[in-house]
């Protein structure tokens, strides 16, 4: 028996709807776990964390980083590599202060609510995409990097564009992203 | 575009968790975190089947279904085909994976045997969730033997 002819499903697009569903799910669980926004963010910022010190391995394998010499060039290939390599956006980099030590990583668009249109209602202060904040503060850490990562401004919130702020907190000495042979 | 990594993280993620925070100690502590993860599970399910082409939905039967899932669904998820489809004919599946992604970072063999369900659980909704989209009500669980092969139960309800 011959079977019916179907066009196959685009698998690449199920494969990122995936993982943008999921994380759907996951926000949506945990506002019913918790209360208050600052706990939802705080434990997304946690998950994230989690996550961050085991993807950075998997980002190191994967991509051919030469060694960093500054902070901004650290936050060039948070932008255009990894974020490339994650969720295929690239963030464009700004720097905020004389130091150098803090950029801000601005998305124009933004796979991760691809399926929100607004924060649910009453949750005004959610931070939908915290989970980002925690992975790139987890992972810079893992490369002995220490890092506060926030949202500075949030289109869900009525901002005009999505900016993560990433300040490094301590003097780049020796310690530099590994070069994988 | 998000790589397929960053779904097992985050799977990886939730399980640990969700675990922690819901799981209580008396016995019907493991039962609650299972079926958060189930219920996380069926939603995506639900909403990836709403995203699959129309036309990719014309099934015949009841058994295409269950082989879509396997293959196309399956590939789709996790690269790679289930690797075996038994029916007994009277509306009972058993989806046979011999080397589940999402147990595979896990030691094989019967080492972490007990752990084995809490990551199967987003997994038995997910398909739950699809099947219920295709127009079938199930039960789906889920039962290993030997990490990191499982198998998935699929049981239609006939209302």
């Amino acid at each position: 028996m011959p079977r019916p002819a179907h066009r196959k499903p685009d698998y690449h697009k199920i494969n990122k709807d995936l993982f943008v569903l999921t994380y759907g799910a996951l926000v949506a669980q945990l506002c019913k776990d918790y209360e208050k926004d600052e706990d939802v963010n705080k434990y997304l910022d946690k998950m994230g964390y989690g996550i961050g010190t085991r993807l950075v391995e998997d980002f190191l394998a994967r991509s051919c980083v030469r060694r960093c010499h500054s902070y901004s060039e650290i936050t060039d290939i948070i932008a255009q590599v990894a974020f490339k390599m994650y969720l295929g956006i690239t963030p464009s980099v700004t720097c905020n202060n004389s130091s150098r030590t803090e950029f801000s990583l601005i998305l124009d668009k933004n796979p991760l609510v691809e399926f929100v249109e607004e924060l649910p209602a009453g949750r005004s202060s959610l931070c939908y995409c915290n989970l980002l904040c925690g992975i790139i503060r987890g992972a810079l850490e893992m490369v002995h990097l220490a890092a506060d990562v926030t949202f500075l401004q949030d289109r869900l919130k009525g901002d005009r564009v999505t900016e993560i702020g990433i300040t490094f907190l301590r003097k780049l000495d020796e310690k530099k992203y590994r070069r994988k042979k | 575009m998000a790589d397929a990594a960053l779904f097992e993280f985050l799977h990886t993620e939730m399980v640990a968790e969700l675990w922690a925070h819901h799981s209580d100690p008396g016995p019907g502590g493991q039962k609650m975190s299972l079926s958060v993860l189930e219920g996380m599970g069926f939603r995506v399910g639900q909403a990836l089947g709403e995203r699959l082409p129309q036309e990719t939905l014309a099934f015949r039967e009841e058994v295409d279904i269950l082989k879509f899932l396997c293959k196309d669904l399956w590939v789709a998820v996790f690269q790679k085909q289930m690797d075996s489809l038994r029916t007994n004919h009277q509306g009972t599946y058993v989806l046979q994976d011999d080397s589940f992604p999402l147990l595979i970072r896990m030691a094989s063999g019967l080492q972490y045997l007990e752990e084995a369900p809490k990551f199967l659980a987003f997994t038995c909704g997910l398909l739950r969730g699809t099947l219920c989209i295709l127009g079938i009500k199930s039960l789906v669980t889920a039962s290993v033997a030997s990490l990191p092969t499982c198998k998935f139960q699929v049981v239609i309800q006939k209302t």
